[in-house]
């Protein structure tokens, strides 16, 4: 039998009968992941306009980024500047978000499922609300505070989008994982914070790990509540970005595209490394 | 004595039952309060903004000019096109795809998936950029059509409603795959099987059988692809050019330009309790969990 006539599912259908599902299938993998990819060439091109393929190659459009610090105009300082801002807002939204996310996701699955029936929902509301309105919610709390502009208040915002997918994460690996072992530890006379720390932390680490990179990259590329909450010297790059696409086309943004695509790819590779080894 | 001791026991026993409550309790305290203060607090002050006149009283004026208003019915409508026409595309697209990822190995369909993460980790403005690029007048698209003469000028494609569609479909389609395939892959094979041994054709298995149980999971990412879009903002922004107001992008026009609060808190609760509606019969329909966990 040759591959053409080939079974390849269980009702037996043919492999040349179901040419066309690989095809379609193929062509919505190419669209998913291609597109994306053409700020890659697009970044190298030493011309103003976006030109496709690039007639010329240069580096200058990496050098706007890295190398200005000229006032780009748009309210924000420069784009490097900005960059700064949005590391160090993720960073501290790991932790932020980790620790907390990682609590609750703890008191949560040791109580009663009434209790998870209750709060569960209350804790994810951040993922279910219109983000817009989280965003201008935020800053109107966040003036009354004078925290508009500041990193704490970006942090604050990004944390409460970032924690339900700690909870989520978190949870699941709680619910592969036997707490009798920590009832065990305890009964043996460890207090439950050294129980915790050496018998249910080192199984649940990966997932752990993966709660990290993916509290960073949410606040990373968060862009709606640093647009409301963010400006000045504290504008995010994702804030200065959107700024500067909606009002000109400037290449600069295919070299910060590029360099973003290779972070969050990275974080992903490393977050399904982490993945495979099941907790 | 030994009734006393009982008791004693008794107490003890209820006592680190109620400390044990009280410690998971304490865990959670830092998230509840961070809900509380940063969305059930903000949010609930713009409930009540919604109800605040221009003159400061307490009334339904906010609302009344949203009903009566041509402007805003617009928008509604625009939302409503937008969002539905954006998840039609998905489906459409997402289906195939994911019934071809459960079809394949798991050693595959673990690459397929990473195919399907990689847009779904890249940054949303990186993405609709990205489309900017390759759809604009000189752009890729355009260029590609007049070199191979399937068009004779330029297509229009960004800043307008295809544009804003395109752009929204591909960063909507994983939504939609996801929960999808958490779906096909938790379907028993054996069904197909029996279809088959049945008599059926691959064809009718497929339709009889695993279409319909593949419903609940289709279901749960049309209704979360719909309700994401509902609150869309960048892309529309960027992509429809000015000429697409969607819903989210009226709220945050009300409060930058006019200052608005009360027609801006108006808007963002409709958009909630839709939002909430929707959410609530997906929820009936599947955990949610499943589409967070997997990102």
């Amino acid at each position: 039998m040759n591959v053409w006539n080939r079974n390849v599912s269980e009702t037996q259908i043919k492999f040349k009968d179901r040419l066309w599902l690989y095809i379609v299938a193929l062509f919505v993998l190419f669209l998913l992941i291609v597109p994306s990819l053409v700020v890659i060439p697009m970044s190298f091109s030493a011309s103003q306009y976006l030109e496709f393929p690039p007639k010329e190659l240069s580096l200058r459009w990496y050098e706007a980024y890295f190398f200005s610090s000229a006032d780009t105009g748009l309210g924000f300082n420069d784009w490097m500047g900005a960059t700064w801002t949005s590391v160090k807002v993720a960073v501290l939204t790991i932790f932020v978000a980790t620790p907390v996310g990682t609590m609750a996701a703890y008191g949560l699955i040791n109580s009663s499922s009434r209790v998870r029936g209750i709060l569960f929902p209350v804790m994810i509301s951040p993922m279910m609300v219109p983000i817009i309105l989280v965003a201008i919610g935020l800053f109107y709390f966040f003036v009354q505070f004078k925290m508009v502009n500041s990193i704490l208040g970006l942090v604050l915002g990004h944390s409460l989008v970032a924690m339900p997918l700690v909870l989520i994460i978190v949870l699941s690996a709680l619910r592969n994982y036997d707490m009798n072992q920590e009832k065990v530890a305890r009964s043996l006379g460890a207090s439950r914070l050294r129980a915790f720390f050496e018998i249910t932390l080192p199984q649940i680490r990966f997932s752990i790990i993966s709660a990290c990179l993916i509290s960073f990259l949410t606040s990373f590329d968060e862009v709606i509540i640093a647009l409301f909450v963010s400006g000045g010297d504290n504008s995010t790059i994702t804030r200065a970005m959107f700024l500067a696409l909606r009002d000109q086309i400037d290449p600069t943004i295919a070299a910060i595209s590029t360099v973003l695509i290779i972070i969050s790819t990275g974080l992903l590779l490393l977050s399904q490394m982490f993945g495979q080894k099941k907790d | 004595m030994s009734f006393v001791e009982e008791n004693l026991n008794e107490s003890l026993l209820k006592k680190l039952d109620r400390k044990e409550n009280y410690t998971l309790f304490g865990l959670t305290l830092p998230y509840l309060l961070l809900i509380f203060f940063l969305i059930i607090i903000p949010v609930g002050w713009l409930f009540y903004m919604s109800f605040i006149g221009r003159d400061g009283s307490l009334s339904m004026e906010n609302y009344m000019r949203m009903w009566k208003s041509k402007a805003y019915m617009r928008i509604f409508i625009t939302t409503f096109k937008i969002s539905f026409l954006t998840t039609l595309i998905c489906a459409l697209l997402g289906y195939p795809l994911t019934y071809f990822m459960s079809q394949l190995s798991n050693r595959w369909a673990n690459i397929c998936l990473i195919g399907v993460l990689i847009p779904f980790w890249t940054s949303l403005l990186v993405r609709t950029y990205a489309w900017l690029v390759l759809l604009q007048r000189k752009g890729l698209i355009n260029n590609l059509g007049l070199d191979l003469g399937i068009i004779s000028e330029p297509i229009k494609f960004v800043h307008n409603t295809s544009g804003t569609l395109i752009g929204m479909a591909h960063i909507m389609l994983p939504f939609l795959i996801l929960p999808l395939y958490a779906n096909m892959k938790a379907i028993d094979k054996d069904c197909l099987k029996a279809a088959a041994n049945l008599g059926a054709t691959p064809t009718r298995a497929f339709w009889t059988v695993f279409f319909p149980l593949s419903i609940p999971g289709l279901l749960a990412g049309l209704l979360i692809v719909f309700v994401i879009c509902l609150g869309f903002y960048v892309t529309p922004a960027v992509l429809g050019g000015g000429k697409v107001i969607m819903a989210a992008m009226k709220i945050s026009a009300n409060i930058e330009l006019y200052f608005s609060w009360g027609a801006a808190s108006a808007l963002g609760v409709v958009l909630l309790v839709v939002t909430m509606i929707i959410l609530y019969i997906a929820s009936k329909l599947v955990s949610i969990d499943q589409v967070g966990a997997s990102k």
